[in-house]
């Protein structure tokens, strides 16, 4: 069955399922907007820096878009929520939120453009795995949302892959530095599947499909790039820095908060 | 009847002669059109220096991108600084292709920024310590870039006119961007309205001295006299912070701001307003990269530049 605003409020275990997923959505994409809105002015190039900074804007986009259904099941305000809420409450995979390289965005930003690439690759498919699924989900304006989402994600993902194909076949340095990423990337990699304690319930109610047919539908998709680029691809993923569904978090994502509230919670109570 | 000398065989007063010609009738210069030396050079110190300022413009506000207090502002703030690189980018293509007979690339162009031979525009080298300093950015920088730009929309070089034309669009957007976050502050709580009465006293002098000095007498040289003269702009640095003025001021005021110049006022007799000037020797400190910010700005342009070099290796490796 098919669940508009109204049948999800009427229904509580099917609610709190369903905020328990957008949730990890929003979080996600939140927090990997902003890693991505520190690299601006610092890409490889100006050509990059226009097109990374329009893709981080769509992932802003889709994240206030997920906070925006979160307001309508009675989650709180979306503002608060993307900028208030503590680290304990988060329930974006580690992986995500992991800084962009040494230093600060102000000072000294010591940024590896490999781990962007290799994050942001990894993560637009594996974003590109769940929303088709929840293109089919029960939830109505989830699967809308969904829709929309995977026009701008088409892009995404074609731009990473682009990128990763070119560096992890130049050779050399470059070749090095992509491989040091992957392994950071796959070491913790099982966090983008994880659908947290209440997964099973979200599967039950058709809300997206399980980890293991999210994870396996990954590899697949990934699968012609592997053999093509011959990467060495654990078997399996890691977690190694803790399921973040579970509000278990790097002291990297605290000082993210710390930015991106800062004005925010100079005055929450004021219209900024 | 058609000139049967072709124009190659033309003495270079006479080619000059007709070039004057073309631009005294509003005819536009293209790329592969001949011109004289002077012109080219002319172009690509003022549109390398406008590209690279876009650049480097980015970056005061860039520092507030990650922290904007709403997920509506994070979007806002994200797309015009996105605008912003986009417009250097459009700029640089603009310059590469005039100092392409001269052997010279893009790779010159940001080796000369981080050697300090390039300037980037003086307002970019100040300090943007709050959000109030986002907004007012927004608000006063990109509208008196409009300002400027403004001035040059009809140039006679073709390429620049019509990527200021794109430009002038996305900066009516910016200036409302702008507009809108001070608007939201002056609406605020007190703390909020004082914070854009800060921002205004900070900038007030950066923002008097983005025009430029009146004349030569200020700092030695002035590029307005052969930028008017070949028609690239109209109008001259005062005139320009006259018409900033006239447009800013009454909105200033109305918003409850004081006007950090207390002698400001227009004067009906000569139509012009009296202001009490910047120090011209600080802006001469400025543009040499002594500014409070100038060294920590190029310090990151370098930072990409020297950590992202493998990166350009690799791709110029495999093209
Ligand atoms: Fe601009
Ligand atoms: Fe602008």
């Amino acid at each position: 069955m098919r669940y508009a605003l109204e049948d999800a409020m009427k229904n509580e275990a099917y609610r709190d399922a369903a905020v328990e997923l957008l949730f990890q959505l929003a979080d996600d994409d939140f927090i990997l907007a902003y890693r991505g809105s520190e690299w601006l002015g610092l890409a490889p190039h100006i050509e990059e820096d226009v097109a990374f900074s329009s893709i981080s804007q769509d992932t802003m986009g889709h994240a206030a878009m997920f906070y925006q259904l979160l307001h309508e099941l009675g989650a709180g305000d979306p503002d608060e929520l993307a900028h208030a809420r503590p680290a304990s409450d988060r329930k974006n995979a580690i992986l995500l939120e992991k800084v962009n390289g040494p230093g600060t965005y102000l000072t000294e930003p010591h940024y590896d453009w490999a781990f962007a690439v290799v994050r942001n690759y990894f993560y637009a498919q594996a974003k590109k795995v769940k929303i088709e699924s929840l293109k089919n989900s029960s939830y109505q304006p989830l699967a809308e949302a969904a829709v929309k989402v995977n026009m701008e994600l088409y892009y995404h993902l074609l731009h990473w892959k682009t990128w990763f194909s070119q560096l992890v076949s130049a050779g050399g340095e470059a070749t090095t530095r992509m491989e040091t990423a992957m392994e950071t990337a796959f070491g913790d990699l099982d966090g983008l599947f994880s659908l947290g304690q209440k997964g099973a319930e979200m599967v039950k109610h058709n809300l997206i499909e399980s980890e293991d047919d999210l994870r396996k539908r990954w590899v697949q998709a990934m699968s012609p790039v592997v053999a093509s680029l011959d990467i060495n691809m654990p078997e399996k993923f890691g977690m190694k820095s803790g399921n973040g569904r579970d509000g278990v978090h790097s002291s990297d994502l605290q000082s993210a908060l710390d930015t991106l509230g800062e004005v925010y919670n100079f005055d929450p109570a004021a219209s900024w | 009847m058609v000139n049967p000398i072709s124009f190659d065989q033309l003495t270079e007063e006479e080619k000059y002669q007709h070039f004057i010609e073309r631009i005294e009738a509003g005819e536009k210069i293209e790329a592969d059109d001949w011109m004289p030396a002077d012109y080219r050079m002319t172009l690509i110190k003022l549109i390398s220096m406008h590209g690279i300022s876009e650049i480097m413009g980015a970056l005061p506000e860039k520092e507030w991108v990650p922290k904007a207090p709403s997920l509506r502002r994070k979007l806002g703030i994200m797309a015009k600084v996105q605008d912003e690189m986009g417009h250097g980018q459009l700029l640089l293509r603009v310059v590469e292709d005039l100092m392409k007979p001269l052997g010279k690339s893009r790779e010159n162009i940001i080796q000369d920024l981080l050697s300090g031979d390039l300037k980037f525009h003086n307002v970019f080298h100040m300090e943007a310590k709050t959000w109030g300093d986002a907004g007012l950015i927004g608000w006063l920088v990109d509208g008196a870039a409009i300002i400027t730009q403004t001035n040059m929309l009809d140039a006679s070089y073709g390429p620049y006119a019509r990527a200021l034309k794109r430009i002038c669009a996305e900066e009516v957007f910016h200036a409302q961007h702008g507009e809108a976050i001070i608007m939201a502050l002056a609406e605020g709580t007190d703390e909020q309205k004082a914070m854009i009465q800060d921002s205004i006293n900070r900038w007030w002098e950066a923002l008097l001295m983005f025009f430029g000095p009146g004349d030569a007498s200020t700092t030695g040289t002035s590029k307005q006299d052969t930028t008017i003269k070949y028609k690239i702009r109209t109008k001259t640095n005062e005139e320009l912070r006259q018409d900033f003025f006239t447009k800013y001021i009454p909105r200033v005021l109305s918003l409850g701001l004081k006007l950090p110049d207390e002698t400001m006022h227009f004067d009906q007799e000569s139509g012009m307003w009296q202001y009490q000037q910047p120090d011209w020797s600080k802006f001469k400190q400025i543009i040499k990269n002594n500014g409070p910010k100038s060294k920590d700005r190029l310090r990151l342009r370098e930072i990409s530049y020297s950590n992202n070099k493998w990166v350009i290796d690799a791709l110029s490796a495999k093209a």
